[in-house]
């Protein structure tokens, strides 16, 4: 599955030669990450996020399993084997705290890839499929996240597994007993914690799974790349081993002192000083708050302060807080559809005037906005911002969006991704050989060439 | 088609039922209700500072002071240890500040934890060893709250860490006791409870714990240091940040071998990535 000029894996040795008839996984490697597959030459810094996120996955699995070893899920004693890891295992400080930052890291990356795929509309065909293996990866982080903070119970993890799976409870008729499912009790104690820990520990390798779908998929059309035109020929390509090993090894190098300067120098500046108070359930919080990367749809859970009614009448057809939860779903599961809403046929973000506006002015302001309003108290003005940031944001996805593609007029595209690097491209004078009677294979209608399977 | 013309009915339909079932009645209530109610003690409250000076320990290239933490140690067992516990310190850390061993199991058997007696295996006391933990000072937190007005004194292990700019906060919550402005609080209707304790850096001002630290000179330090108020404030408040992070200093030197290791990769990996891209970017100008 690459593109025709794709160069093939030659083995060396007798070793190797033996090695690709029985199994061939170095060819597997080879077409995958290396000289084997063939990557658009113009991708831009925003392209390092995907490696980031995967490095990220490694990162949090490695220190998660060694912590696991010193770790036990018990109420009685999580906390303190938390301590114990810090004072008493060698470098356990320093695990923990890559492993908690990791977390942070890891989410600050992903919004990075996500929002890439905003700008540059990388969920468009053929590339949809990659787009919502994506955000059912997003989806599992989150609840693996959410359940890795419950896991130290402290106070903020007994107090948040409380509200978040108090959010059930917002279902009709099955809600509370949906709750006492969940946790195993009325309330967060050792059952809750025990599913938590076994569960945390199982979702990483799940997401894993589901990296490597999203991998495949990718593999299929090909990287995107920021002008948005699809390859059409080998000039507009280079193998990712070594153009893009080089690149996102210096990305990666980047990206290490950032998050090392975090876990050696601001460990705690991410997380709450009240998780470093055992778990009470006697003793509530001034101010429940998630981690900061649920933020803005914690913003948008609690945006809902009014039951929906038929007015005059008191009759209450649907409460608040189920209204806060299907939105904050909602929030997400928009993100499924978003490669039909969006029917613009220009995928890039700079070749689209009024889309980049909405981009730039509309969606990356209200989702700053989210985040701090998600960690703020619920007190005005914040419950105000927020309903309106939370009104916006909806509106950006389901209605502007569908919108402009609708009436916007795209700026002229480059011929080829060659033209667009190098300002000029000899294929786009010449006629081209291939396309001549419409019915080769590996040219698709629009004049972009296919990658035989 | 029909799903962008269903999710533009959604994305209305959800905009209308937050604008005016959520935003509309807050947007009147905030323009025409009543003011929300705070608490008289709101007030009086004032954030704290650190000490003037700042500590050892603060900064990137901060470092023990191995002479105050001893002096904090001091204050702790002599004051703060009749009420507080500190239950994930253990004897045998105490050599992180400066104790020879043999200090350290001196320092040990002069504390008095719960033991078993290997004759008759009933409970007893006995002196300390370094593998002990600190002891607690009450036997359960029932007997905690009713020697303390009904309040639990926190565990101090990790108190630096469990509040907001911790080492900070403990120097100015031992430090802020007082008197409320007396004219102040009669226009507010603001009054400190029988058996509370005015103190303007906490929270809610009104604290259950009498002033630790009443008197200059309270605790004799070894090493002659004068003892006022604020001098013990700060050797506890650094005695406390390091049983909350034992690694603090060390965590910083790490950080520093790393980065330093990750700048010289990273400009490795830069100039390979240049020269790999060379004969691929078009020239500038």
């Amino acid at each position: 599955m690459s593109f025709a000029w794709a160069k093939q894996y030659q083995p060396q040795s007798a070793f190797t030669k033996w090695l690709d008839e029985k199994l061939p996984f170095p060819r597997l490697v080879y077409n995958a990450v290396g000289a084997g597959y063939p990557v658009p030459r113009n991708l831009n810094y925003m392209w390092n996020f995907g490696v980031l996120a995967g490095f990220c996955l490694m990162l949090q699995i490695v220190t998660g399993v060694v912590l696991a070893m010193h770790y036990a899920a018990n109420q009685a004693v999580a906390f303190g084997t938390v301590e114990h890891i810090m004072r008493n295992v060698n470098y356990g400080w320093m695990l923990r705290y890559a492993h908690a930052n990791g977390a942070s890291f890891f989410f600050i990356v992903i919004y990075l890839h996500i929002f890439r795929g905003f700008f540059y509309s990388s969920y468009k065909a053929p590339r949809e499929m990659i787009w919502l293996l994506g955000v059912v990866i997003f989806l599992l982080m989150m609840a693996t996240a959410f359940m890795g903070y419950v896991l130290p119970w402290g106070q903020m993890s007994f107090w948040g597994a409380q509200v978040i799976t108090g959010l059930f409870t917002a279902i009709p008729l099955v809600g509370e007993p949906l709750q006492v499912w969940l946790l195993g009790g009325f309330a967060p104690d050792n059952a809750a914690l025990n599913r938590f820990f076994s569960l945390h520990f199982l979702l990483p390798f799940v997401i894993a799974g589901v990296v490597i779908l999203h991998i495949w998929a990718l593999h299929i059309p090909g990287s995107s790349n920021p002008t948005g035109v699809e390859v059409k020929q080998e000039s507009d390509t280079v193998p990712f081993h070594p153009y893009y090993t080089a690149k996102d090894g210096f990305g990666l190098g980047v990206f290490m002192i950032l998050f090392t300067a975090m876990v050696f120098f601001l460990p705690n500046a991410l997380g709450h000083p009240d998780n470093y108070i055992e778990a009470n359930p006697l003793s509530t919080p001034a101010l429940i708050v998630p981690e900061w990367y649920f933020y803005p749809f914690y913003a948008i859970l609690r945006a809902f302060t009014g039951d929906l009614t038929i007015p005059f009448t008191g009759i209450v057809l649907i409460p608040a807080k189920l209204l806060g939860v299907i939105a904050m779903f909602g929030s997400i599961l928009v993100w499924f559809i978003l490669p039909w809403l969006d029917k613009s046929p220009v995928r890039s973000g700079h070749y689209r005037p009024l889309f980049r506006k909405f981009f730039w002015f509309g969606l990356i302001p209200t989702m700053a906005a989210l985040f701090y309003l998600g960690g703020a108290h619920a007190e005005e003005p914040y419950i105000m911002l927020s309903q309106i940031f939370t009104a916006y944001y909806f509106m950006h996805f389901l209605v502007i969006l569908p919108i402009i593609s609708q009436i916007e007029v795209p700026k002229p595209l480059p011929f080829s991704i060659t033209e667009a690097v190098l300002g000029k491209d000899k294929a786009a004078e010449a006629p081209r050989a291939g396309t001549v009677d419409g019915t080769d294979a590996g040219t698709a209608t629009d004049g972009s060439l296919q990658p035989a399977e | 088609m029909s799903i962008r013309l269903g999710g533009i009915i959604a994305g209305l339909a959800i905009t209308l039922v937050l604008v005016l079932w959520s935003l509309a009645p807050g947007v009147y209530n905030f323009a025409f209700g009543p003011a929300p109610e705070k608490q008289p003690s709101y007030a009086f409250y004032e954030h704290g500072e650190g000490p003037a000076n700042g500590f050892s320990f603060d900064g990137a290239f901060g470092k023990w002071d191995y002479a105050q933490l001893q002096r904090g140690y001091q204050v702790y067992k002599e004051v703060c240890s009749a009420c507080h516990s500190l239950k994930f310190v253990a004897f045998r850390n105490l050599q992180d500040l400066g104790y020879t061993e043999a200090e350290v199991d001196a320092e040990a058997a002069s504390w008095t934890v719960p033991g078993i007696d290997p004759a008759t295996g009933e409970t007893t006391t006995r002196p300390g060893e370094p593998t002990d933990y600190f002891p607690m000072p009450f036997s359960n937190a029932i007997a905690a709250a009713a020697a303390n007005n009904n309040a639990i004194p926190p565990d101090l292990s990790l108190i630096t860490k469990a509040r907001h700019d911790g080492s900070n906060y403990v120097y100015s919550l031992l430090t802020g006791y007082g008197e409320a402005d007396p004219a102040k609080a009669a226009k507010v209707g603001f009054e400190t409870p029988d058996g509370l304790y005015f103190n303007k850096h906490f929270p809610n001002v009104n604290i259950a714990m009498a002033p630790p630290l009443a008197v200059d000179g309270q605790v004799t330090f070894a090493d002659g240091t004068a003892s006022t108020i604020p001098q013990m404030a700060t050797d506890v408040a650094a005695f406390l940040t390091w049983t909350a992070e034992p690694s603090l200093v060390e965590r910083k030197q790490t950080g520093w071998f790393v980065i330093g290791f990750l700048l010289f990769a990273t400009v490795l990996a830069f100039l390979s990535y240049k020269q790999i891209w060379a004969g691929l970017k078009p020239k500038k100008g």
